[in-house]
């Protein structure tokens, strides 16, 4: 029903390979730490593009749900608790506020709903940093333990205090993230995400909820934006009001709209793409957001499915022409 | 079957529909037909749960549907097309089909995060029902092509199908012919036939008479909101106050 074609799975081994086999060739520690950021931010996009993407709900409290799984994570680790409940625990924690805030801000639509959800982020980014006793105010939290070894039997232990061994543990994350997406999009239930974008009045009378299916992917949304959170609060060993702004909302609007909504390697191509970019315009300075600006707008009048959907087209039309062509071919041999 | 108990339905101060009683027999095709403006969309939005109504009740099997949500609504077999063909048009053919049979199934979250032995049957389930439907509806070869390019009759059938793939025991259709030529009209109307013939009952809103006459076993007439006539096609054919509606009160014999 869902098969995707031989050299599309080829290109995908490809980059796995590459993405597994990168601490061998990486340069140096700066890039390295940008690389493993960009996994952080690819997983937060995904589960965004879960939300905006694939159920067309502009969330623009995003930002504050990672940042709600970072501080879990810093407060539960400085207090004693193992990192490996304190990040499910934080994650549960970022599903159940957005439970919390879904169930009246998804009575809303449109843009009301855009704006219900950015108040919400900005509420969190200034609590985040004045909530002194909680939240260590504008210093934040610094000092949070890396995640405690696993040990293996026969094999000694997977140590998590370099950063190779962190890079592991992030894109075992997004693999994993990203495979119980699959599961969940490509299918019957995941069309049900796409019908409230295309058509709410059609689902409602096709006999689906449309008001808990918006739940449903907000809480999931949520939750790995609180995963991705918890790791970076892991990663970066410290967190301030910053990792819960609504700059890194906006950050991950921008990654899953050039990235590619509705796509699932959409968000990660663009939290990758972006950064790199970044880094290449740095000789403009502050310029460079011009630039984006009209990158963006560029992007979403001529490629709304972003990158992906882009290079997805090229691909149809390519395999178009190849059809085209066979008929033709047959004929002469004939 | 589903009965309609002196429903009204005002909008501020405009009555859209004004105690209306009528109800549609297991089996049979019923058209409610009237002027523009009659209410018999309205009818149809208060049945489905799209509006609630000021006042009155709604039964299906005696169970009481007034003020059910849509999606309730359609979990009790009431299915309906809309008046503006309305499909998911950023969708394939298929994936319009199997929504349309999603409320069926057990294909929640967690059974499709898992790949539950439940989750397999109903997924191959829902599939097969889809291509069956599809296969009804004379558009298998089409499944795998996205909805924008079907042909306008092409549209009208899938909204149909998406209707119908859930097996209802009630297909409300809201104009299943507007806006097509004779031919793709007939054809319509012989899909109609067969959805009937499979054993679903079918309650249908149209302007075209020719067509009403030959397919309905029974009509019922709206005017401002108000039933006027009821009957099999020949007795509403002749009733005075049917042709002073239509014809605004000359009457030509």
């Amino acid at each position: 029903m869902f098969t995707k074609p031989i050299h599309t799975k080829l290109l995908y081994l490809v980059i796995l390979a590459a993405a597994l086999l990168l601490p061998w060739y990486v340069p140096d520690a700066y890039i390295f730490q940008i690389v493993i950021m960009s996994v952080l931010y690819a997983v937060a996009a995904a589960g965004m593009n879960l939300i905006l993407g694939f159920t067309g709900q502009v969330t623009l409290a995003h930002g504050a749900f990672f940042g709600i799984g970072a501080y879990g994570v810093a407060i539960m680790t400085k207090a004693g608790i193992s990192f490996w409940l304190a990040l499910p625990v934080s994650a549960l924690i970022a599903a159940f506020i957005g439970l919390l805030i879904g169930l009246p801000t998804l009575r809303t639509k449109g843009s009301y709903f855009a704006i219900v959800t950015l108040c919400f982020g900005v509420i969190v980014w200034i609590v985040s940093g004045n909530w002194v006793e909680l939240t260590g105010g504008h210093n934040g939290i610094f000092g949070i333990p890396r995640p405690s070894p696993i040990p293996i039997p026969f094999f000694g232990e997977l140590t998590f205090y370099t950063q190779t061994g962190m890079y592991y543990l992030a894109v075992a994350v997004l693999l994993l993230v990203l495979f119980a997406l699959y599961r969940l999009v490509y299918s019957v239930f995941g069309l049900t995400f796409m019908a409230v974008r295309n058509n709410e009045p059609l689902a409602d009378s096709v006999g689906i909820n449309t008001y808990a299916t918006k739940l449903v992917s907000f809480v999931a949304g949520n939750f790995i934006a609180g995963l991705a959170g918890g790791m970076y609060a892991a990663m970066m060993g410290a967190v301030s009001p910053s990792a819960a702004g609504y700059m890194l909302t906006f950050n991950f609007l921008i990654f899953v709209i050039l990235g590619g909504m509705a796509t699932l390697p959409g968000p990660v191509v663009g939290a990758f793409a972006i950064p790199v970019l970044m880094e290449f315009m740095q000789f403009l300075k502050d310029y460079r957001m011009l630039i984006f600006g009209a990158l963006l707008i560029v992007v979403i009048i001529y490629f709304p499915m972003g990158l992906v959907g882009g290079l997805r087209r090229l691909n149809q039309k390519v395999a178009a022409r190849r059809q085209q062509k066979l008929p033709e071919s047959g004929h002469a041999s004939r | 079957m589903l009965r309609v108990e002196s429903v009204t339905k005002r909008f501020q101060g405009l009555v859209a529909v004004s105690d209306l009683s009528f109800e549609i027999i297991k089996g049979e095709i019923l058209a409610i037909i009237g002027p523009n403006g009659a209410g018999k969309s309205t009818v149809f939005n208060l049945i489905t749960g799209t509006l609630k109504p000021t006042s009155g009740r709604i039964f299906i099997n005696e169970l009481d549907i007034t003020g059910a949500r849509p999606h309730q609504v359609a979990s009790k077999g009431i299915s309906r097309t809309f008046q503006t063909t309305s499909l998911f048009d950023q969708l394939r053919v298929i994936d319009n089909l199997m929504l349309g049979y999603k409320w069926r199934t057990k294909l929640g979250f967690w059974n499709t995060l898992f790949h539950t032995p439940r989750w397999k049957a109903h997924q191959a389930e829902t599939y097969q029902r889809a291509m069956e439907t599809l296969d009804f509806l004379g558009l298998a070869e089409k499944h795998d092509q996205f909805v924008p390019a079907l042909s306008q009759e092409e549209q009208k059938r899938l909204a149909i199908g998406i209707a119908m793939v859930c097996k209802p025991q009630i297909l409300l259709l809201d104009e299943p012919t507007g806006g097509l030529i004779q031919e793709e009209t007939d054809r319509v109307t012989d899909l109609i036939r067969r959805v009937r013939e499979q054993g679903t009952t079918v309650c249908l809103i149209e302007h075209k008479m020719q067509m009403i006459m030959g397919l309905a076993d029974r009509i019922v007439v709206l005017n401002y909101g108000e039933k006027i006539s009821e009957g099999p096609p020949a007795e509403v054919k002749s009733d005075q106050a049917v042709i002073e509606a239509y014809l605004g009160g000359e009457v030509h014999a």
